[in-house]
């Protein structure tokens, strides 16, 4: 981590140095921020946690709610999808507040560097969230209520990736829409919500088949395709806006 | 210099009004399934229609403002988001009416239209708590534009996917304008011009409202009747309060300079 910490500032100083204009590349700038980011979270333990349990927690609370001891189909698939969403507005809601409040949008704008690499990083640091919160909730979910499903799981690992991606990107664009507002806490789910639903109805709708009792079928190409779709458009949205939200 | 041509178009648009409604009732025949209740079709098609191009011209003004970094930019941006926003109500609850009609329930998931439209009511109604919580004018309506922006992307990306998720229930008059016998595609035209009209005649009084409101005060800033402090009533739109206050001064200090 030092070497690259130090890889980092020495390209940094040569080109200063020499008087060019783009003084740190996009791609040192990312793993810089991005390694903040983790550390960060690796120090204070904020978000992940946190994650993780809530989405323990809400299997617990599905089990008695519904009722029931195991699931199967689209109940599975939408009590999977609607935790791990949940979970994830957790993260979302976190994501920009230590540089709301102790400065680091401001250390960030003096840096010479783009403004997108913020956003790239950020959503990195939040796809590696939702990675190891799938870590521990997928697992507990198996244990917990959904039938044994080993022959899909590559199946289900390529509708998470795909839905993580949509998760991340929406997710990073709604913190740091939410972050600077008087009611980020109440705004962040209320915006993220309602431009999630497309993750949802496709994310669901694709593993539903994986979950079902009769261990049949694989996700249906249409619905990756538009997890797909909806990651790349988001994607491209949120790197043209992002700039404006940091301008001050 | 904004309640130019609004006479005309007030006027242009009572007489399209009238006369869509004039066709509906009098002109275009009874459906031979749905009878009478049909004609709410000719209300409810055309509000959505509006509504919809009104949250995807809501984006691009937004993007004017963006690059431009006018205000007036993003006051006509909320002006038509909001204006939208009340279409869209009113498309929900006569979607809704004509949903009992037809299916005895007042709402209906297999309809993927109706859906999609909830989904994109629910985004929008966050649009002016999300201003009303920003109080820095300049980040309020920069942070409005990119939502804007980013939920007008987000409208045709919704309709698919809702669309892909749902049975075809629609009636087929709803879906293809061109299945239509000729009397109900002229009643359909003129109403969805009519609401057009409309649409643009309530913008242009919301703007020119705002506009006549931020002058009196100006002018009455310039009698000493005001203090200088912002008023305690804040509002989510842009161009009063704060913001207001800020041209207003900018326009009293540029005329003492002029003479």
């Amino acid at each position: 981590m030092s070497a690259t910490g130090q890889r980092a500032s020495e390209r940094g100083a040569v080109p200063a140095g020499a008087g060019r204009r783009p003084a740190v590349s996009m791609r040192t700038a990312v793993a810089a921020l991005l390694r903040k980011e983790l550390l960060v979270e690796l120090r204070t333990l904020e978000s992940v946690p946190g994650m993780s349990l809530f989405a323990l927690s809400t299997f617990v609370v599905f089990h008695f709610a519904l009722n029931r001891n195991t699931v199967d189909g689209d109940l599975a698939a939408g009590i999977l999808w609607v935790t791990l969403l949940f979970a994830a507005l957790l993260g979302v809601n976190r994501l920009f507040v230590a540089d709301a409040e102790d400065g680091g949008f401001e250390g960030f704008l003096l840096a010479p560097v783009e403004r997108g690499a913020l956003l790239l990083a950020k959503e990195l640091a939040l796809l590696i969230y939702l990675v190891v919160l799938e870590l521990v909730a997928v697992p507990a979910f198996v244990l917990l209520l959904a039938p044994p499903f080993a022959h899909a799981l590559p199946d289900l690992l390529l509708v998470l990736a795909l839905g993580d991606i949509g998760v991340a990107v929406v997710g990073t664009l709604v913190a740091a829409l939410a972050v600077r507002t008087r009611a980020r806490d109440l705004l962040g789910p209320l915006l993220g919500l309602p431009l999630m639903v497309p993750i949802v109805i496709g994310g669901a709708r694709a593993s539903s088949p994986l979950f079902a009792a009769t261990h049949a079928g694989s996700p249906a190409a249409r619905w990756l395709a538009t997890l797909a779709l909806y990651d790349l458009i988001f994607g491209l949205i949120a790197y043209a806006v992002f700039d404006f939200l940091l301008e001050d | 210099m904004y309640g130019k041509g609004l006479r005309a178009l007030s006027f242009s648009t009572v007489v399209a009004v009238t006369g869509a409604l004039t066709l509906v009732f009098f002109y275009a025949p009874l459906d031979e399934e749905q009878g009478f209740l049909q004609k709410i079709f000719y209300v409810h098609v055309p509000l959505a229609i509006i509504a919809l191009c009104g949250f995807v011209l809501g984006a691009l003004l937004a993007i004017a403002h963006l690059r431009t970094r006018d205000p007036r930019w993003d006051m006509r941006s909320y002006v038509v988001i909001h204006m939208s926003l009340i279409f869209a109500l009113a498309t929900l609850i006569t979607g809704s009416i004509w949903a009992k009609g037809s299916w005895g329930h007042w709402w209906v998931w297999s309809e993927p239209t109706l859906v999609s439209f909830l989904i994109v009511f629910l985004l929008y109604a966050t649009y002016q708590p999300l201003r009303f919580a920003i109080e820095d004018p300049e980040r309020q309506a920069r942070t409005a534009s990119v939502f804007a922006i980013t939920a007008g992307a987000f409208v045709p990306m919704n309709f698919i996917a809702v669309r892909l998720a749902s049975a075809y229930l629609h009636p087929r008059v709803l879906g293809n304008t061109s299945n239509l016998p000729g009397p109900m595609a002229l009643t359909f035209v003129v109403s969805l011009v009519a609401m057009g009209l409309l649409f643009a005649t309530l913008c242009k009084y919301e703007l020119t409202a705002k506009h006549t409101r931020s002058q009196l005060r100006a002018l009455r800033r310039r009698l000493g009747a005001l203090p200088d402090t912002p008023s305690p009533r804040r509002s989510a739109a842009p161009g009063q309060g704060v913001a207001g206050q800020r041209s207003i001064g900018a326009r009293v200090a540029g005329g003492g300079a002029a003479p």
